[in-house]
């Protein structure tokens, strides 16, 4: 599945680093500091409640590149994807873009305005649940629109035509863009969060568990848009996903998740053919 | 005047910390400053916000007008009118020249303000972004964070409906380049009066317990695209049946045979009818 043109150049600038990202829920206490990790279970203080749900998290996204992250319910991958899209704040780590002042700022201590600029310019996401990523009462073409308004648009006839031409390429028809997505199937749904989220060609895409939940057909189709926007578009792309299926589809490179760390980083096929971390290798093992 | 109530019916302590928020208000130019809105003898959404701006500022010099959609004699302008007056003592009147304090629901007056008045706007919802986001904690963010695409895509929504910006009252402002405000529920034909307005707005919300304001002089600028401008209701063609004026804000009557229009501005029409008699 690899192609040319996506395939990781080790002599570039990586778009996005992420170094020893952090999230935990609940304060801590001597029992569970990072030194005592043993004594936890799973990601779980049994002492003080504590959630270690990332820990010292670290990637590089290369430009054009796709990359994978697995792992089981509760493995940090969702938090991971929160914490990027500023829905919810780092413990403590670092991340630079290298579109944003020369990626020499950490992302995570910019100013709340500076964060909204980052989302709106930099960052397309799309959440498993449309309910997050969408106004379900709002047109669909509106919800486009909000993305492209947050971002200084204040032209209606460019807006309505980009969202018209986003709508269509995914497949959403045109007779219905005035429609709300409440009336919309989950995966008619989650295609106009697709399109909402590539509205202002955003470098770099977020894709948290988009098929999880919408039927076969449904799901291929997803993936065939993704598929598509990935070779049409110079777009790099995290993906989330628990489903290994997906992620041999889409991903060029794919890291596993354990209890919030990163078990296991390499390229799909060899994670999938030669898994090394025993998570890893129970992954695939139970892949139907 | 012989009654049991302090002057303006508050006691001095209330009357101070509305004027701390009016001061704060003034200072800060469409920003929507929390204050303790009282219990009232009239009911929540009927005025009370405007009530007690007016209560707290008037003095025994000044003179009153009330109105209520245009009209100085509705049941809620004539109410208040009563409360003042019976609490005060102050003069009303129903000539917008000669008034010190206006007191309005849903219009400004035809006649423009002057320095030496002050324009009361009663408001039910403050917050122009409530119908996009309902909670007053994000709210409060957006404006902090001066990010107002909640009010663009409201008016983007009414275009992609109705094929024009549809707000009937209540067309958000942008006040000295900074805040986006609620206008109260007044008709688009009379957002460019508080532009450069040489009168003081305050506008106060009893129920929601804000008062903001637009101090004379400052820009205010109704929201509209690049390809959608602004557009205030026209009555060029039509004319009022009792004082012949066109071209200002009128009331549409239907009757079983056929659709007249008048003043809504009532003590305006009446200025002009009395000018024509003479």
């Amino acid at each position: 599945m690899m192609d040319v043109f996506t395939k990781p150049n080790l002599l570039e600038k990586p778009i996005l680093t992420v170094k020893n990202l952090s999230k935990q829920f609940g304060a801590g206490c001597k029992f569970c500091r990072p030194d005592q990790g043993e004594r936890l279970e799973k990601n779980y203080c049994q002492n003080c409640g504590t959630v270690y749900a990332c820990s010292q998290v670290s990637f590089d996204l290369y430009p054009g590149e796709v990359l994978g992250v697995v792992g089981e319910s509760g493995s940090g991958k969702s938090t991971l994807m929160r914490c990027l899209y500023y829905d919810q704040e780092v413990s403590s780590g670092e991340a630079y873009i290298s579109t944003y002042h020369q990626g020499e700022k950490n992302l995570f201590l910019a100013s709340s305005q500076q964060k909204r600029y980052i989302r709106n310019h930099v960052m397309g996401m799309v959440y498993q649940n449309p309910l997050m990523g969408l106004k379900m009462d709002f047109t669909s073409i509106g919800n486009i629109a909000e993305k492209l308004i947050a971002a200084g648009g204040r032209h209606v006839g460019g807006m309505e035509s980009r969202g018209e031409e986003l709508l269509r390429h995914v497949s959403i028809p045109v007779s219905r863009i005035k429609e709300a997505p409440k009336h919309f199937s989950g995966g008619m749904q989650q295609r106009v969060q697709i399109a909402k989220a590539l509205s202002n060609n955003p470098p770099i895409l977020l894709l948290d568990e988009i098929t999880t939940g919408l039927d076969l057909s449904v799901q291929a189709s997803v993936l065939d848009l993704i598929k598509t926007i990935q070779r049409q578009e110079p777009i790099s792309i995290l993906v989330v996903s628990h489903d290994l299926g997906v992620i041999r589809m889409l991903a060029d490179r794919t890291m596993v998740m354990l209890d919030g760390k990163v078990v296991e980083e390499g390229l799909t096929d060899q994670i999938l053919e030669d898994p090394q971390h025993w998570h890893t290798q129970q992954l695939v093992y139970s892949l139907l | 005047m012989n009654n049991h109530y302090n002057f303006a019916f508050f006691d001095e302590g209330s009357k101070r910390e509305i004027r701390r928020a009016i001061l704060k208000a003034v200072a800060i130019p469409g920003y929507q400053v929390p204050f303790a809105s009282r219990e009232m003898p009239i009911a929540r959404g009927w005025g009370t916000g405007g009530l007690q701006l007016t209560l707290a500022l008037i003095g025994r010099p000044d003179i009153l007008k009330v109105i209520d959609q245009g009209s100085d004699e509705s049941v809620n302008a004539v109410n208040i009118k009563k409360l003042v007056t019976k609490t005060t003592g102050v003069r009303v009147t129903e000539d917008t020249a000669q008034a010190t304090i206006i007191q309005s629901r849903h219009r400004i007056p035809e006649i423009p303000l002057t320095e030496n008045q002050i324009l009361v706007l009663q408001v039910p919802i403050p917050e122009p972004l409530r119908y996009f986001e309902p909670s007053e904690l994000a709210t409060k963010k957006l404006h902090a964070e001066q990010e107002y695409s909640g009010a663009w895509l409201l008016l983007f929504e009414q275009i992609m409906n109705y094929g024009q910006m549809a707000t009937g009252a209540d067309h958000p402002v942008l006040v000295h380049n900074r805040y986006v405000m609620a206008p109260s529920p007044i008709p688009r034909y009379d957002n460019p009066k508080m532009n450069c307005s040489s009168a003081l707005i305050l506008l106060g919300a009893g129920r929601e317990k804000k008062v903001y304001a637009v101090p004379p002089f400052t820009r205010v600028v109704s929201l509209a695209f690049e390809d959608y401008p602004f557009k205030p209701e026209n009555f060029q063609h039509q004319t009022c049946r009792l004082c012949g004026q066109a071209g200002i804000f009128l009331d549409e009557l239907v009757d079983a045979e056929r659709t007249y229009y008048q003043c809504n501005d009532t003590s305006y029409c009446l200025k002009r009818q009395n000018e024509k008699q003479d």
